[in-house]
């Protein structure tokens, strides 16, 4: 796809506060410009309720309405069905954070999607709670440093992707913003369906991840190239691989070394090679699961790894 | 009109469907349920034309009524104890979010030890968060009060959420004949201040400093106070087109030529009453003030009513804990700096259920116990 079939139009304007480098907002300009004029954003506390702006301005160029942490999937709900209720045809979009969506909004998440409401919900993971001053969430990757787990977190992430999958919702998709446009594709293709839709954006945070801010493409896109991100999208059950996760998982490609991602990051640099090792091992048994999970004839084989 | 042997829950639910609400959100909860039972049901047969959101959680169901208002439509949900302590975030964003959603709460005790009866400590616990609260004695009240309450919460001077409280099995589960008016004649089509607009987006509820927030809760305050004066116009257009009175502020009993006072609130009133006509036959010039609107405080109405009593019992069937009964607390507050107060007692009556019976209420006028904690059983 060419960057130039991406509308023109800006519905997140210039002069918000997000930081430098901020992939959250890299990503909801993407978004935002798939989703076009017709669509109503739910923004639970999260960076972006921040980067917003300050009342009575706005950076955002939609209708857009900020609900509580816990319930963001509920209050877009309700919107849709009022809309709904009314004639009026409208994209329902959820943008929260990983702390929004993994932590404290999941129960609201796992109903609204249960319900199969006809809404969008996207999270953008920056694998923590960036917007409080960096804290651990269940988001988090092993060993990573946060200001709650100082020597690292010493469990591994969970993954709300895959439950939306196990909820069996019309569309599943993760996208990094190192490849805003596999997520711009993404986001078309989601409009289109209805039902409930989940879209997980890998956003990295310098200040969260301790690098500097011009690597954030580098650095998501990285993620992808090493494992530690699947980039994929599950429509009605059926999963498959995209972009270079795809290449990756049909053997054109070979993953690179999970270090080059890790030493790039303040947050990793303490990690011993017991820890490192521990990461590697997650990565190539969350792959077997993965292709598994496509039920295709490729095999997997150590020779996705290096 | 027809009239219908209803009791309160089903009552509440037939003035959800006359009031031509569009969207409701909801979750179990004993005693409340069979409101949300009853609204499944008409919608379900067709009678009811309204989107029903059956969540996880009453967290969830005011977050959805609060998305559906903001979206433009009328929403209720119903609940009852611990599912409101379980909304407690959300009843404070449905004030400042100024979304005119209406709520019954079939009040009930807050475990542990789990208890379902009547107790009004629920919705009192939420008594700050800034929502209208009106408490009812009878289904007919329940009915009425549904339809009112969308008319004040609506209006242009209010744009505040109301619940509308009724006593637990009490008057949940007891069949009482309804009144079934048409609640259109007396409600228009709910016309939303904020609007979804795509040519014209704006952002809803962002970032408020600290120059912008006191005007935003003073703005909120004040829609309160303005609340008292649109009450007292939707009771006078509910009498005209109805031919029939519901008060939404106070209710007066026998209180012209009284000198001693019982002031209540919900269900027990009802007892009350039965304990004045009996105070009376005694030649004691007893009275009863019953509050219907809690939140706002009518305490001007409060003490225009009670000039000249000499003695006033408050009955509380809640208490703040590490104080005292909170209508006690409101209507001592009412008397402040005026030029004359009666002796004002309090007593905290009928928690989780605990029967409360006309003769409870004779003895402390007479007397007979002592105000405080009243936990006497009659039989």
């Amino acid at each position: 796809m060419k960057m130039s079939a991406i509308p023109q139009e800006e519905y997140l304007l210039e002069g918000n506060s997000a930081c430098h480098g901020c992939a959250s907002s890299m990503a909801l300009r993407i978004v935002l410009k798939a989703l076009g004029k017709n669509t109503v954003l739910v923004v639970p506390a999260s960076c972006t309720s921040v980067y917003q702006g300050v009342f009575p301005n706005s950076a955002i160029a939609v209708p857009a309405v900020n609900s509580a942490f816990a319930c963001s999937a509920a209050v877009a709900s309700g919107l849709k069905a009022s809309l709904e209720h009314q004639g009026i045809d409208a994209n329902v979009v959820v943008w929260a954070g990983d702390g929004g969506t993994y932590d404290i909004g999941l129960q609201a998440l796992s109903g609204a999607a249960e319900r199969n409401e006809d809404i969008i919900y996207i999270c953008y993971n920056n694998e923590m709670y960036s917007n409080t001053g960096i804290q651990r969430s269940s988001a988090t990757p092993y060993g990573a440093w946060t200001t709650t787990t100082i020597r690292g977190k010493r469990e591994h992430r969970k993954d709300v992707a895959e439950l939306m999958v196990a909820h069996g919702i019309p569309y599943v998709a993760t996208a990094s913003a190192g490849y805003l446009d596999d997520l711009y594709k993404k986001i078309k293709k989601a409009r289109k369906i209805e039902g409930f839709r989940y879209i997980e954006i890998l956003s990295p945070c310098p200040p969260g991840w301790r690098y500097p801010m011009q690597k954030t493409v580098e650095i998501a896109r990285l993620a992808v190239e090493t494992g530690m991100w699947i980039l994929y999208e599950c429509e009605h059950g059926i999963l498959r691989f995209t972009g270079v996760s795809k290449a990756i998982a049909d053997g054109r490609k070979r993953m690179r070394d999970i270090e080059e991602y890790l030493l790039l990051q303040g947050r990793f640099r303490h990690l011993n090679d017991d820890e490192i090792r521990e990461i590697r091992k997650y990565i190539t048994e969350r792959w077997k699961r993965f292709a598994h999970m496509r039920g295709d004839k490729h095999a997997v084989t150590a020779e996705f790894f290096v | 009109m027809k009239e219908m042997l209803l009791t309160g829950n089903q009552a509440a639910a037939y003035a959800v469907k006359n009031s031509g609400v569009d969207v409701v959100s909801a979750y179990p909860i004993t005693p409340s349920t069979p409101v949300v039972e009853e609204i499944a049901e008409m919608v379900e047969r067709g009678e009811m034309n309204a989107r029903l959101i059956l969540v996880e959680s009453e967290h969830s169901a005011m977050s959805a009524c609060i998305g559906a208002s903001l979206g433009g439509a009328r929403a209720f949900t119903a609940t009852s104890s611990h599912g409101l302590a379980y909304m407690h975030e959300m009843l404070h964003y449905a004030v400042n979010a100024r979304t005119p959603i209406v709520m019954t709460v079939a009040n009930r005790a807050i475990g542990p030890g789990w208890n379902i009866w009547a107790d009004l400590s629920d919705a009192m616990s939420q008594r700050d968060v800034g929502w209208i609260q009106i408490y009812c004695e009878s289904n007919q009240e329940i009915y009425d009060s549904v339809a009112m309450a969308y008319k004040v919460a609506e209006h242009q001077d209010v744009l505040l959420p109301a619940m509308v409280c009724y006593d637990g099995f009490v008057l949940s589960h007891t069949s009482m004949p309804v009144r079934i008016d048409n609640l259109s004649e007396l409600l228009n089509e709910y016309e939303p201040v904020w609007k979804v607009n795509f040519d014209n987006p704006e952002t809803h509820g962002n970032i408020t400093p600290p120059e912008y927030f006191m005007e935003l809760r003073h703005s909120i305050f004040r829609s309160h106070e303005r609340a008292l004066k649109v009450m007292e116009s939707v009771e006078r257009e509910f009498s005209e087109i109805f031919s029939r009175n519901t008060s939404l502020i106070t209710e007066e009993y026998r209180l012209e030529d009284a000198d001693t006072a019982i002031v209540t609130a919900g269900a027990i009133s009802s007892e009350a009453k039965i304990a004045v006509d009996n105070l009376r036959k005694r030649r004691i010039r007893a009275g009863l003030l019953r509050i219907r609107s809690f939140r706002p405080f009518p305490s001007k109405h409060v003490v225009k009513s009670l000039n000249g009593v000499e003695k006033v019992y408050v009955f509380d069937r809640s208490v703040s804990m590490g104080s005292e009964g909170q209508i006690f607390q409101e209507l001592k507050s009412s008397f402040h700096n005026s030029p004359s107060s009666p002796e004002i007692y309090g007593c905290v009556v009928g928690l989780g259920g605990r029967d409360v019976r006309s003769e409870i209420f004779e003895r402390v006028v007479s007397g007979k116990i002592r105000s405080g904690w009243v936990m006497e059983v009659v039989v």
